[in-house]
């Protein structure tokens, strides 16, 4: 069971071939297996691993992310888009859990 | 922030290892980190750009932006991290915008590494200093 919550900011819409700013971000606590709690237990590596964002099925950035990402990753890209479609955002989380989010630009 | 007596240990031994000259221990895992996304292949300087704030109060979250034209794949180091690589991002279509805007744990002042793998198989590298004035822990 994933404790990931996430917000999107996307377009609702956009001009053919217009660059458009992504804006994700995740709640999580990026736990990196290395720092000891205020209890002194180090909670086990919980990360976000691994982000991914396509449009209408191409791939449009990938990242790996390691314990160097602050808590509640932030992520902000650029993308060109020609045709009106959907992105799709996965979140991997350590465990191997999945967050998926979808969001829909028109444009024209 | 409070200092626990582990990381006032840790700040302490940080600072001996420094001064027993044992500071390129740090510059070598972040160098394996670097060698084992180039495969060894020789960096050229310039080619992407790395921007990040001369001086972040706190290093739990800095700003930082990488904009490579042109690149498949960038690796960002962050050297004097317990762990020094802090992300790798990859981009299918090299001809994109190509950005990415994120923030990350710094554990103390030190010189970010982005290196760029571009479409025609170079590599290429920025750097940027942050100082760092509380350091981000657990990185």
């Amino acid at each position: 069971m994933s404790s990931l919550r996430t917000r999107l900011r996307v377009p609702s819409g956009a001009a053919p071939g217009e660059t458009v700013t992504i804006r994700t971000i995740a709640t999580h606590p990026m736990q990196s297996g290395l720092m000891p709690g205020p209890d002194g237990v180090t909670p086990p590596r919980n990360l976000v691993e691994r982000f991914h964002c396509s449009f209408n099925g191409r791939t449009l950035i990938e990242i790996d992310l390691g314990p160097g990402v602050s808590v509640d990753p932030y992520l902000e890209f650029d993308a060109v888009v020609h045709e009106s479609g959907e992105f799709v955002f996965t979140w991997v989380e350590t465990d191997g859990s999945r967050h998926i989010e979808t969001a829909a630009i028109t444009v024209g | 922030m409070q200092l626990s007596r582990r990381k006032t240990l840790a700040l302490g031994l940080g600072g001996a290892a420094v001064a027993l000259g044992a500071a390129p221990a740090v510059a070598t895992a972040a160098e394996a980190t670097i060698e084992r996304f180039t495969n060894g292949t020789p960096r050229e300087p310039g080619g992407l750009a790395l921007g990040v704030p001369e001086i972040a109060e706190n290093g739990n979250a800095v700003p930082v932006e990488i904009v490579a034209p042109g690149a498949v794949a960038v690796l960002l180091v962050a050297p004097a991290n317990p762990v020094p690589e802090v992300l790798t991002v990859r981009f299918p279509d090299p001809d994109g915008p190509n950005r990415l805007s994120t923030r990350i744990r710094m554990a103390d002042t030190q010189t970010l590494v982005a290196v760029a793998e571009m479409a025609d198989g170079r590599f290429v590298e920025a750097t940027a200093r942050v100082h760092v004035t509380v350091g981000g822990c657990g990185a």
